[in-house]
């Protein structure tokens, strides 16, 4: 390695979870994409030989960050991010359209997802920040700059229109919590959340009468404390206001396919062959699983194709149809260790870089992992991003390998000079 | 606290996952029932039904191909829609209101245009198909009667109904089942086993490959061939003799307890209950509830045996050793049996012996000897469970045993029968309060299936052999031990010879002397039934029953025979002379005696049947 003093220790557990996922991942993209009509292994048309040659480069990927010097990360970031802003940018005007979002640069049959890279890039430039010596997240001009660099990437992928790739972006409220944002802005994010989903569920008109009635309560309640009355007229203010462009957006900017999948799972539609068609495939073949599944390549459900996408955000769906409850807990479980590991490992970096990096990496795979199971499971709204390393795809498997593997990387360094 | 927040997150979130897994996979089960149901297609594959022959290995029942044009909306390219309803002979909004709900049921799946064409229209059809894409010619198995006699023996086939597919699982909705007779009967044997293939299916419903390879597929097993104990060609003379008759004939072999003949009248063609028209015949049949064609009389129709019942009297008399063969006792014009009351009788020379008693059918005879039988034990109730006892080795007061699915038990009092109507023992009651008994008018009801039974069992001189319509199965003889068992009787079989005397001697120079066979010894008992009728609440009497059972030669029998004419009158008049034709049929395969049978294939007692209905006074027995 790069000349130093010692041998750099590479986390071995964490690239184990990584393997034992990338590895399961592919054993069930397989089984989802195997089709009668094969035509041999060999053949790049086939989706799970195109996913094992990801694989393969995604190796090749990893030695390139594992050779690279730590300081590396750190000096670069800011270019790495630019770079990834303008490949964005770049989308406007080169960007082919699949099914029906502009996110790729076509390279014959390949294409790139540049949104899956802006994730690690994002994460580079707010470590490299929020290290800053000068940097403090507790003040007002360095929030908004904070600010600034999470959201530049996210709204240049909304309007492709990407909104779960978008989405992803909140993950790094985390990392900024821990290194000192005030408790209120995750509250506020809370909050901000429950009045959307409030607002869709009973309407603008009820919300309005609502806040306004728990404001005037509040404010007769207190008023031998002579509360100031603007506090509560501009947050009343605010809140009306946030319900209403809410309104708005989900009426005029969201796309009908976007409110179908939102009514759904707020039970505004019950509708088993329509909209919420992928849900209750996904919940069927999932339930159909039992204890241990109906074995590797059997799942009915899995055969028919009932699930849409399940190569890549179904997949989960296929664990559990084939290989159980047992199977799915497992991938629970090692998402889980893989999670607490980077944790643990962010916890004990000695420059802050490497630990809001870390803190970084843990928010974005986590959420991944959160909205896409909350999905399948038919928790949550449908909302389309892939499970990390499991799901079928040349840029997300890439994106989150450079994701974790620069922090294996950065993790390593810390005893380099031991 | 800042480090444990996406740590607890993390956790938190691990365990409701879990508890979301464990909730959809383990505790609520009905997803895998969910999961069948849309992805593995159940395809039934459905094998020939067993043909029914005869006695003589006549074929009776084969199967035909049935051709419905079927659509695949989907697949229907623009077509001569004038041209194609001319060819299917329906009109243009039956072709677009048929397609159309085709359409709605699915546009991928096939649907019935017209079910069941015949073979002509399938011949002409065929040859212009392939101009009409998205359409197709399917063939379907359906039963093909070769005969027009035997409905009632040989039933029906038709769609399983909501109670049967709860009843047996084997059943889905769609697949044919035998109705009544041998069909229902044996269903099992006939139908085979349906062989199923399980097929994986994709999310447009479309077919995609076997499921698991077909390891759990089957192969249909052919219905297997059963050959009845029916003479078709006595079926069918014997339902010749019925037209414009209501009634039955039940004819068995007393050696083997075979059914030779199973006829009620009036009686249908058994193909009206094939293909498209089945239905709207079925519910012709059904409905007429004056003729009840679909209602079998030789089985279900319970009626007092009149004077053939005499002879197990006298069978019961002579085994109670109440009265001897010798012993003659005088009519006078009936019997009297307490005061003033008298049981009348016809005119006939007096004083009689057994044979005359059973001759000349005396029933002062028959009331003495029966009367004797009860009174031997000390009470009336002990000698009526006693005379029961001996009339149930017969076969008689329950269901018969036999292999066809209707019929019914008959009646055979019993004391607490008696002592029920009687209001015992708060009255007393005597022998002589059911002396009618003994001249099979009283509490009595037989079927005529009952009746051949029981003249089956005095030919044989005192057993019987179950009755049963089965021969063979695929022509190797297994039929059920029941049928192959030996019932005796309790009566000492040495007390029927001068049964059988008297019976000889009604066809020689008692009530059915006029109707001799030359050249057989036939032996046999008239009888005559009163009966009643209700309509709109007010009962009628109606002329008497005619029947005759008889049996033949009188040694060595060969056929055993019961005919019943409702409203026939006297049992000589129609019963007998059936009964007479028949055994002639079966016996010489020819008959000789044409002068009875153009009086029966001419007479008609469609009028008898009419009177109750014409709204006018009527007088019967005339």
């Amino acid at each position: 390695m790069a000349g130093g003093k010692g041998i750099l220790k590479f986390d071995w557990f964490t690239i184990f979870l990584y393997t034992a996922l990338v590895g399961i991942g592919w054993i069930n993209i397989y089984s989802a994409s195997l089709s009668d009509t094969s035509s041999g292994f060999f053949d790049l048309e086939q989706i799970y030989t195109r996913q094992l040659f990801f694989i393969f480069l995604s190796i090749v990927l990893i030695i390139f960050i594992l050779a690279i010097e730590t300081k590396f990360y750190e000096r670069f970031s800011s270019i790495i991010y630019i770079v990834s802003l303008l490949s964005l940018l770049g989308l406007f005007v080169f960007g082919k359209n699949i099914n029906g979002a502009t996110s790729w640069y076509a390279f014959g049959s390949f294409g790139l997802q540049p949104s899956e890279f802006a994730k690690a890039a994002t994460a580079l430039a707010l470590a490299k920040y929020v290290s800053d010596i000068q940097t403090n997240v507790k003040e007002f001009k360095h929030q908004l700059r904070t600010f600034i660099i999470i959201a530049l990437p996210a709204i240049l992928i909304i309007p492709q229109p990407d909104p779960g790739s978008a989405l992803i972006y909140l993950a790094f409220i985390f990392p900024l919590y821990r290194e000192g944002l005030h408790f209120v802005y995750l509250l506020l994010g809370f909050f901000a959340a429950a009045l959307f989903v409030s607002t869709l569920v009973f309407g603008v008109v009820w919300i309005t009468l609502g806040v306004l009635l728990i404001a005037g309560f509040l404010f007769f309640k207190n008023r031998k404390k002579r509360p100031g009355i603007f506090k509560y007229i501009i947050i009343t203010t605010a809140c009306i206001g946030f319900a209403f462009s809410v309104n708005y957006i989900f009426n005029n900017v969201f796309e009908q396919r976007h409110r179908d999948r939102f009514n759904i799972v707020l039970g505004k539609e019950i509708d088993s062959k329509g909209i919420g068609y992928n849900t209750n495939q996904s919940e069927i073949a999932i339930g159909s699983g039992g204890w241990t599944g109906k074995g590797w390549t059997q799942g009915t459900q899995t055969k028919g194709n009932f699930v849409p996408e399940q190569h890549t955000d179904y997949i989960f769906s296929t664990v559990g149809e084939e290989w159980g409850f047992l199977g799915s807990m497992l991938v629970i479980v090692l998402f889980i260790a893989l999670f607490v590991r980077i944790l643990q490992l962010a916890e004990r970096q000695k420059n802050q870089f490497s630990r809001v990096y870390g803190y970084s990496v843990v928010a974005i795979l986590f959420l991944h992992f959160f909205v896409n199971i909350g999905m399948v499971t038919g928790l949550f709204p449908t909302v389309g991003i892939p499970l990390p390393f499991f799901s079928y795809g040349g840029s997300g498997l890439w994106g989150f390998t450079i994701l974790l593997f620069i922090f294996i990387r950065l993790d390593a360094s810390n005893y380099y000079y031991t | 606290m800042r480090k444990l927040l996406l740590l607890s997150i993390v956790l938190i979130t691990g365990v409701v996952f879990a508890g979301r897994l464990f909730y959809l996979q383990i505790y609520d089960t009905s997803f895998q029932k969910l999961s069948e149901n849309n992805a593995i297609k159940v395809i039934y594959d459905y094998p020939q039904r067993g043909y029914i022959f005869d006695r003589n290995g006549k074929l009776l029942v084969s199967n035909q191909p049935s051709y419905d044009v079927m659509v695949i909306p989907r697949d229907v390219k623009p077509l001569d829609t004038l041209e194609f309803c001319d060819i299917l002979k329906i009109t243009k909004e039956d072709f677009k209101s048929i397609l159309n709900k085709a359409r709605i049921y699915s546009p991928r799946l096939p649907s019935v245009v017209i079910p069941q064409l015949t073979k002509e229209e399938y011949a002409y059809l065929s040859e212009k198909m392939h101009k009409y894409q998205g359409f197709y010619i399917q063939k379907r198995s359906l039963r093909d009667y070769q005969v027009k006699h035997s409905a009632n023996v040989l039933g029906y086939i038709a769609e399983v109904n909501n109670r049967i597919i709860e009843k047996n699982p084997y059943y889905q909705m769609g697949d044919l089942i035998g109705m009544q007779g041998v069909e229902s009967q044996y269903e099992e044997v006939l139908r085979g086993v349906k062989g199923v293939k399980y097929i994986q299916k994709d999310r447009f419903n479309r077919d995609i490959g076997p499921y698991k390879e077909g390891i759990f597929d089957t192969l249909p097993q052919r219905g297997k061939d059963i050959t009845l104990t029916i003479d078709a060609e006595l079926q069918e003379y014997g339902e010749q003799l019925m037209v414009n008759k209501r009634g039955g004939i039940v004819a068995i072999e007393p050696a083997t307890g075979e059914i030779l003949t199973l006829i009620t009248a009036p009686y249908y063609d058994p193909g009206l209950l094939v293909g498209r028209e089945r239905s709207k015949n079925f519910t012709k049949l059904y409905y007429d509830t004056i003729a009840k064609p679909l209602f079998d009389r030789g089985l279900q129709g319970e009626y007092p045996p009149g004077s053939p019942f005499k002879a197990l009297t006298a069978l019961i008399g002579l085994q109670e050793e109440v009265i001897t063969t010798e012993e003659k006792i005088y009519c006078r014009g009936g019997y009297a049996y307490g005061r003033g009351k008298k049981l009348g009788c016809h005119h006939h020379t007096t004083p009689l012996d057994m044979v005359g008693g059973i001759a000349n059918s005396c029933n002062a005879y028959f009331c003495t000897v029966y009367k004797r039988a009860i009174e031997k034990y000390p009470s009336p109730q002990d000698g009526i469970d006693n005379w029961k006892g001996h009339l149930e080795s017969f076969g008689l007061g329950n269901y018969m045993g036999y292999d066809l699915p209707s019929g019914r038990p008959g009646k055979i009092p019993d004391a607490n029968y008696y002592n029920r109507i009687y209001r015992y023992p708060e009255y007393k009651w005597y022998a002589t309060a059911t002396i009618s008994n003994a001249i099979g008018q009283g509490e009595v009801l037989l079927t005529p299936m009952q009746m051949v039974n029981l003249t089956a069992t005095i030919a044989n001189r005192g057993w019987y052999y179950k009755p049963h319509i089965i021969k063979n199965i695929n022509t190797v003889d297994t039929i059920p031990q029941v049928y192959t068992r030996k019932n005796i009787t309790t009566i000492n079989p040495r007390y029927f010879e001068p049964v059988i005397e008297g019976m000889f001697d009604v066809y020689n120079k008692g009530t059915a002397s006029h109707i001799q066979i030359p050249g057989i010894e036939i032996c046999g008992k008239t009888g005559t039934a009163e009966n009643y009728i209700r309509i709109d609440g007010k009962r009628m009497q109606l002329t008497d029953h005619s029947i005759f059972v008889a049996f033949a030669p009188k040694d060595n029998p060969k056929i055993a025979i019961a005919v019943f004419v409702e409203n026939g009158y006297w049992g000589s008049r129609w019963a007998g002379r059936i009964a007479g034709l028949m055994i002639e049929k079966y016996i010489k395969g020819e008959i000789t005696r044409t002068d009875l049978e153009d009086f029966i294939l001419n007479g008609s007692l469609e009028e008898e049947y009419a009177k109750p209905y014409s709204n006018e006074p009527f007088k019967i027995n005339i």
